[in-house]
């Protein structure tokens, strides 16, 4: 993306997601607050997240990549299970691929 | 989100303004807390998304203007693998949508107008609505949310700066792991949200469609596209009667 194109993503995604935020404040309560209309919302940001995920673990150029990325994740999900805050996670995440490649393992 | 009394109606409740009550010195410390905590990962963003391909200075505006901690992972990710601009656009704009049902629910909590309205719209993300609504009274809710909100706003800034002025300095980001930074990121915002078996269910079929479509569709395409199932099934109600029952 060519930084011209980058910088107009940047404020066009921002300008919504402020414009999505004032909406939610300005709508009647009535409209939007149904069970269904929530219950869709979260289950596309769970979606969202998992799909996030998956790319930027295996994600290539167009193929599946098995690197040291996906032990990397591993260890960030046994990092949250066992409750630990988010930036140890990532940190952990970081130090796993970042360890495996420096030994060549992946 | 849990039930609490805050959804009651307003005269139902005390009204403990003016006084700093121990229900409102108590949000107030669990906000300042929380805000601690979430600066510390915007680190983790600012140097992410100069990784990923952003500058310093559109990761500082992102932030400040966007101000939605998964919708900016979620820019920059797209970004970074490679995607179209409109793909970019669409994953953070959908993303972001839940923090317009928080606005549904803190307005008749807050009940603001004007340009304070405006304001809280801005600060309302996951951190401040959680604090304000775990609340017991309207005013700790109150105090729990702008502070929250504030207090968030004025980490997350500061250390997304400091996080992107940091990642520019790192060289190959690979080398660093900051590429399995960024799944263990994404993996640490969704860990919350697995609590319900429909959740659960619906991200099997997410990882299943977005690496189904990784080797043959555009880069950012799998993402929403993992989404745009999740609707359908929503909609069409296969999840509906097994979400109910967990």
């Amino acid at each position: 993306m060519s930084p011209a194109a980058l910088w107009v993503t940047v404020l066009v995604a921002s300008a919504l997601c402020l414009g999505v935020k004032l909406a939610g404040h300005l709508v009647p309560a009535h409209r939007m607050a149904s069970p269904r209309v929530a219950r869709t919302a979260d289950l596309v940001t769970a979606a969202l997240l998992a799909a996030l995920v998956v790319v930027q673990a295996v994600g290539g150029d167009r193929e599946i990549v098995l690197d040291a990325r996906l032990p990397a994740l591993a260890v960030a999900a046994v990092a949250l299970a066992l409750r630990a805050p988010f930036v140890v996670v990532v940190v952990l995440a970081a130090a796993t691929a970042a360890a495996l490649r420096a030994l060549g393992a992946a | 989100m849990p039930d609490s009394p805050i959804d009651g109606p307003a005269e139902s409740l005390p009204d403990t303004a003016g006084r700093a009550a121990p229900q409102v010195r108590a949000a107030v410390r669990q906000a300042l807390s929380v805000s601690v905590a979430t600066g510390l990962y915007g680190v983790s963003f600012g140097a992410l998304a100069v990784v990923a391909g952003l500058s310093v200075a559109q990761a500082a505006v992102l932030s400040l203007v966007m101000f939605s901690g998964g919708s900016q992972f979620a820019l920059a990710g797209v970004v970074g693998a490679g995607g179209a601009p409109l793909s970019a656009i669409l994953t953070a704009t959908f993303l972001g949508v839940r923090n317009g049902l928080y606005g549904v629910r803190l307005g008749p909590l807050l009940v603001l107008h004007g340009w304070r309205r405006v304001l809280a719209a801005h600060l309302t993300i996951d951190e401040s609505t959680a604090v304000a609504v775990a609340q017991p009274t309207r005013a700790a809710a109150r105090a729990g949310f702008w502070w929250t909100g504030a207090g968030v706003f004025v980490a997350w800034n500061v250390m997304v700066l400091l996080g992107a002025l940091a990642g520019d300095l790192l060289g190959d980001p690979r080398a660093w792991g900051l590429d399995a930074a960024a799944a263990a990121a994404f993996l640490g915002l969704l860990w919350p949200r697995l609590a319900t078996r429909e959740v659960r269910l619906v991200v099997v079929v997410a990882v299943v469609v977005s690496a189904a479509l990784v080797p043959v569709a555009p880069a950012g395409v799998p993402v929403l596209a993992a989404a745009a199932a999740t609707v359908l099934a929503a909609q069409l109600g296969p999840l509906r009667a097994r979400g109910r029952a967990a």
